[in-house]
């Protein structure tokens, strides 16, 4: 089912998923736009002989291969078009040009009731009128699975997402997290190749969410269906993913494993929006670094030192004042505004330092200190 | 009440309303004191005067009434044939018209909720209530014109070689005018239940599998049973009490009818008797509906 030795997401690398012969697609997406209110817009427009303009272009020339068994998410904030390329994928939506493969069939035009897709929804859209167990055999129900196998996978079902005891209840008693479990037993009872989920923790307090997503992993790793997962949370996508795709605006603006997207960010946009964009640009390059172009330094990559220290040969360094102090209990954040121009964001461990002396560091000069090599430059996206 | 040194006129009147302010039981009886006194006085009031009369008796010799209590009326009621074949009609005419209603106002009803742009949907929404806006007499008394022997309805079918049902005692007639009648108080309640299923829910039918006919059947279906059974109160009650429609359309006698003609002159102790029947079938209505879920649905 699942490939020995990759416990950790962070550490299963592209190479590993390469190196599984031949590496099948479960999902491609060709050249795939998606225009809302289009027609009625054009109609309206022939009719007056004004411009057509009420378009809305949710989807703009996606191309994407998503592969067998990985765990991969679309990451991108708010309209930037996931849903819209998820309910693509699930059938709800008819692209407006481009193709759509599943398994190498084209499915572009096929309905949501004939593809082997299943979705958990955001708001986990369960029926009210059904008990727990129902729901989960509804997708069974449907599709004419005898009684007794029924029963029995219902039954492996809700023991995977730990809701053994909970058949007869309605969705109406359950707690939000429970809820979300039925929703993922009801999709993933029907043994689907790919499972699509759609901001699944969403709605979901902070601590709970944490708990969902390590067992959430655990379950694509035991089940080893491909799982497409829709997010707007950075942490989120790069803790639980093999590989993720960044959304701007309807297109795609990086594909890659959580480290490379991470370390190695191909726009300005992903450099933003993975992590805190801290851009070195224009001048502020030129006096920092003696280069051109543009580059980012992840926060925590950055040390504090004094105005006076000098800096290693493969160092670069800047100095600055302290302009804000964020203090996060585990770390602080520095906010230091650089003589150079510019502002640098600064994450330190609270390791000997207490709330009292970070907070009391406001103001001051300092000098920031890096090695060269966590320059990371940026594509101009 | 921070602010007493406001001017002296407003003084008093801000004292009060701080003191209503924490007094929220007067505040709310203050407030609901004229309707529920309306509804005390005109409602329960008339309905047991009602309920009194039932019990008592009219003299056969000075036409009085006597106010003494007697089940006569309802032994009379239940022991006559009369009354029971008119009161099975007239149910078996509430329940005939709540059927139709129900079956012509769904594919209505959800056209205008899930399939029409939102323009259609608000044309639609006029034309079905614009009916309500016409007098009721008039509308019964068009459908007289229409049913007649030299009606419309003939005038439509005769190159067909059909003929319409016609008035006389028969009451396919008085079934099409209550249908009409009551038909926008079975497509409203129908109309907001299929408008509050959220679309995800048909999504997720779709997506584990079930076609157009099984999302209905499993799906949709169920979770407008209490707007069906909300809109069927209002098409079998209304149907239950009409007096007019029958008596305009229709030689044959309902209870609405049977009430009236006891009326006044002959025997105002034996139509309050005769009036209990349509509310005790009412009444046991409702409890099944409340049971049925359909007062959440209104
Ligand atoms: N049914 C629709 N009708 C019109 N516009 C839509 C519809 N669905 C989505 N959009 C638009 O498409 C864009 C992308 O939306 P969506 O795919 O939901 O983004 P995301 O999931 O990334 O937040 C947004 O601008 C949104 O307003
Ligand atoms: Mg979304």
């Amino acid at each position: 089912m699942t490939i020995e030795g990759h416990t950790s997401t962070a550490s299963r690398t592209d190479e590993a998923i390469h190196s599984r012969a031949p590496a099948e697609l479960a999902v491609r997406l060709d050249g795939v736009t998606k225009h809302f209110g289009g027609d009625a817009g054009r109609r309206v427009a022939a009719a007056t002989g004004a411009a057509a303009g009420e378009a809305v272009v949710a989807v703009d020339g996606i191309d994407l291969e998503i592969r067998d068994g990985e765990f991969f998410s679309m990451l991108g904030p708010s309209g930037s078009g996931k849903t819209t390329t998820l309910r693509m994928i699930a059938g709800f939506e008819r692209p407006t040009t481009g193709r759509i493969l599943l398994h190498g069939q084209d499915v572009t035009t096929v309905p949501p009731f004939e593809r082997d897709v299943n979705t958990v929804f955001q708001d986990y859209a369960l029926f009210p009128h059904m008990t727990v167990e129902d729901n989960v055999a509804y997708g069974l129900m449907v599709r004419k699975v005898p009684k007794a196998e029924r029963a029995m996978r219902v039954r492996d079902a809700l023991a995977m997402v730990r809701l053994d005891g909970y058949e007869r209840r309605r969705p109406g008693h359950l707690s939000g997290g429970q809820r979300q479990r039925v929703a993922l037993a009801r999709a993933l009872v029907n043994r689907p190749r790919v499972l699509l989920l759609d901001e699944p923790l969403g709605a979901l307090d902070l601590k709970l969410r944490e708990e969902m997503q390590i067992e959430l992993k655990a379950i694509q790793q035991e089940v080893g269906i491909t799982f497409i997962y829709v997010t707007h949370d950075q942490q989120e996508a790069l803790t639980m993913s093999d590989r993720l795709a960044v959304f701007n605006r309807g297109r795609i603006e990086q594909v890659g494993t959580p480290a490379d997207v991470y370390e190695r960010p191909a726009t300005r946009f992903v450099a933003g929006f993975v992590g805190t964009s801290n851009l070195l640009t224009g001048d502020t390059v030129r006096t920092v670094l003696g280069t051109g172009g543009t580059f980012t330094v992840r926060p925590e990559k950055i040390r504090l030192a004094d105005p006076g220290f000098s800096h290693g040969p493969d160092e670069a360094s800047a100095t600055g004042t302290i302009r804000e102090v964020v203090y996060l209990g585990p770390d602080t954040r520095y906010i230091v505004a650089l003589d150079a121009g510019g502002e640098l964001v600064v994450t330190q461990q609270n390791l000997e330092t207490s709330s009292m002396e970070a907070l009391s560091a406001k103001g001051r000069l300092v000098r920031l200190v890096w090695k060269r090599q966590h320059n990371l430059p940026v594509g101009e996206g | 009440m921070t602010s007493t040194d406001a001017r002296p006129t407003g003084n008093s009147m801000r004292r009060l309303a701080g003191w209503l302010d924490r007094h929220a039981r007067v505040r709310l009886a203050m407030l609901l004191a004229a309707p529920m006194g309306w509804l005390v006085v005109a409602y329960l009031g008339s309905l047991t005067l009602l309920f009194l009369n039932a019990f008592w008796s009219r003299d056969p010799f000075t036409g009085q009434v006597v106010r003494e209590f007697t089940p006569n009326n309802f032994v009379e009621i239940l022991t006559n044939p009369l009354y029971r074949t008119v009161t099975l009609r007239t149910v078996a005419m509430a329940v005939a018209v709540t059927l139709t209603c129900a079956v012509i106002a769904f594919p209505i009803a959800y056209y205008m909720a899930r399939v029409a742009s939102s323009r259609t949907k608000g044309l639609l929404a006029v034309a079905v209530v614009m009916p309500l806006w016409a007098s009721y007499l008039v509308k019964a008394y068009t459908w007289r014109l229409i049913l007649s022997n030299d009606g419309v309805l003939n005038w439509l079918l005769s190159p067909l070689g059909l003929r319409g049902p016609g008035l006389g005692d028969n009451v396919i007639g008085l079934w099409l005018v209550f249908t009409y009648l009551w038909l926008p108080y079975m497509i409203l309640p129908l109309y907001a239940g299929l408008e509050r299923i959220p679309g995800s829910l048909l999504e997720a039918s779709a997506d584990l599998g079930g076609r157009g006919l099984t999302t209905f059947r499993r799906v949709i279906f169920p979770l407008v049973v209490p707007a069906l059974v909300a809109g069927s109160i209002f098409t079998f009650s209304l149907t239950l009490g009409d007096y007019i429609a029958p008596s305009l359309v229709t030689t044959t006698q309902f209870i609405g009818n049977l009430i009236f003609l006891n009326f006044g002159v002959p025997d105002l102790p034996f139509a309050a008797a005769l009036s209990i029947v349509p509310l005790v079938i009412v009444v046991v209505y409702l409890l099944v509906a409340r049971r049925m879920g359909a007062f959440q649905a209104l």
